[in-house]
């Protein structure tokens, strides 16, 4: 589970994890959402068949989406590790994984191959040759459907050009608690980056987890998108650690409690529903972020917060389990790891 | 209705890619909908993309028949500004001249200048570099370096007369 979390990356204290994701397509089919059994089939063959000659970075082992159980499915997505979109025909849907995670292929999402990099922290130099390695092979190998003027051509127009979203998940509790998350979010929406809550729905992020990414994809080449998002982040990192420091010097005390009466709730509880464990984790995370909680590393945190979803909590005790049984289960997990 | 993931509860959370159309809506029940991050920004992007492409396209309401159709997929215009999205890639060909204002209006720009394809077209290659000597050129020109703006000079006559040949 979240094999990717590996200790690599860096400005941890804000930035949980970058991603990269490219949008591909091959000249001569038709996008996955009106395609035949046959053509995905073909698609998926003509795919794999050049993969198997790819001698570049690591092994990888070809997963298909019917051949796997719902809790699998959904263990996968909260690991980050494919996106939902691949769910939604699994007759026709496969991947790639990469054996330490951080790299997946995933044939016939909405486009019919999306090359997505996760690593932790802030790394999107990283991120980005590990994408582009596999595109530079695969582009010396399949036909893929390029317009002169319109660049990578992708089923929808939002990812039309260079096919990149470049993103990271931002941890950010002491510009949440400074009250200005919501001017944030409106600035960053003003100046073309799409935010999001990743946790809780609409505006209303559970955990103080948020998603930053770029919302265009034509017109400026890939490594302007990622150094202008790159910027950004950079920004808001001093922003969090200005807005920290703040905190620190004026509400240590009311800090201090709130953060170990979490760390007493994760320690000591016996029923825990996941967005209760979602705003503790969020606190230990602020704690250690604080230097206040020492011996927890940040990948340890942040594996937990995937590792307490309803999915990957099934997957780890390995049988179906009800909501209560479940909340009884993600206690004891808290329990043994904090 | 019934989560589309584990086929056991109700489906309580609806993600919608289409605005008036067909089944691709991603329907899942309140616990396989947790801890999902990512619809790739064009979940949210589609209501907006659709209500784009109306005011893109502020010209009447056209006939049935001044649809344009994809000549490989079939898809017509009408069924795209319906969805947002394309049947295929050769449908970026066929409604070609509809979609600059389109991109226009989602990204603020029309033409792609980043990554292209090794397999993909020579000529485009070419292009770019007549284009990236020229303004070279005019800099050599102006620091009146002339010894080496015929040199550059010789190189863009090569790469166009390469063009023409093709
Ligand atoms: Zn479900
Ligand atoms: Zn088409």
């Amino acid at each position: 589970m979240a094999k990717w979390l590996n200790d690599t990356g860096s400005e941890k204290d804000v930035v949980v994890s970058t991603r990269i994701r490219m949008a591909r397509n091959l000249e001569g089919y038709r996008f996955p959402h009106g395609m035949s059994m046959e053509e995905s089939e073909e698609l998926t063959h003509e795919i794999l068949n050049t993969m198997k000659n790819f001698s570049g970075n690591g092994d990888y082992r070809f997963i298909k989406m019917n051949n796997l159980s719902p809790i699998d499915k959904m263990a996968f997505i909260e690991g980050h590790v494919i996106s939902p979109g691949l769910i939604q025909k699994p007759d026709y849907s496969s991947f790639l994984l990469r054996n330490d995670e951080n790299v997946t292929i995933m044939i016939n999402e909405e486009d019919h191959l999306r090359i997505q990099s996760i690593l932790p922290g802030l790394n999107f130099q990283g991120g980005w040759e590990l994408c582009n390695e596999i595109d530079d092979f695969l582009e010396e190998n399949l036909d893929f459907a390029f317009h002169g003027d319109f660049g990578y051509l992708t089923c929808c127009p939002t990812n039309a050009g260079t096919g990149l979203r470049a993103s990271v998940m931002i941890h950010i509790p002491s510009i949440v608690l400074t009250g200005y998350a919501n001017s944030l979010v409106q600035g960053l929406n003003k100046i073309g980056l799409a935010v999001r809550g990743i946790y809780g729905e609409g505006s209303k992020a559970v955990g103080n987890l948020y998603q930053v990414s770029n919302q265009t994809t034509l017109g400026d080449k890939e490594e302007i998108i990622i150094e202008k998002l790159n910027n950004i982040i950079h920004q808001i990192i001093i922003k969090e650690r200005t807005a920290r420091n703040t905190l620190l010097g004026t509400k240590k005390d009311e800090l201090e409690d709130k953060i170990f009466r979490s760390l007493g709730l994760l320690k000591h509880s016996r029923v825990m529903n996941s967005k209760e464990a979602m705003v503790h984790l969020s606190n230990l995370r602020l704690g250690r972020e604080m230097g206040i909680i020492e011996d927890m590393e940040y990948d340890d945190i942040t594996k937990l917060i995937i590792q307490i979803q309803p999915a990957s909590i099934q997957k780890d005790i390995g049988e179906d389990l009800s909501k209560d049984e479940r909340d009884i289960k993600r206690a004891e997990l808290l329990r043994k790891r904090i | 209705m019934l989560c589309q993931n584990c086929n056991q509860n109700n489906a309580t959370v609806h993600y919608t890619k289409i605005i008036n159309g067909e089944v691709d809506e991603l329907h899942l029940c309140e616990e396989c909908s947790k801890g999902i991050d990512d619809f790739d920004a064009s979940f949210s992007f589609h209501k907006l993309l659709t209500g784009l492409i109306d005011s893109v396209q502020a010209e009447p309401i056209e006939r049935q028949d001044d649809d344009i159709k994809c000549k490989f997929c079939g898809l017509g215009y009408r069924e795209f500004k319906k969805t947002g999205r394309f049947g295929c890639p050769d449908c970026y060909n066929s409604f070609k001249s509809r979609l600059i204002p389109l991109l226009n209006g989602i990204h603020g720009h029309n033409t792609h200048i980043g990554k292209v394809p090794k397999r993909a077209n020579q000529e485009i290659v070419k292009r770019r570099e007549i284009d990236r000597l020229r303004n070279e050129l005019d800099i050599l020109v102006r620091e009146e370096a002339f010894e080496k703006a015929a040199v550059l000079r010789d190189r863009i006559r090569e790469l166009e007369g390469q063009l023409g040949r093709e």
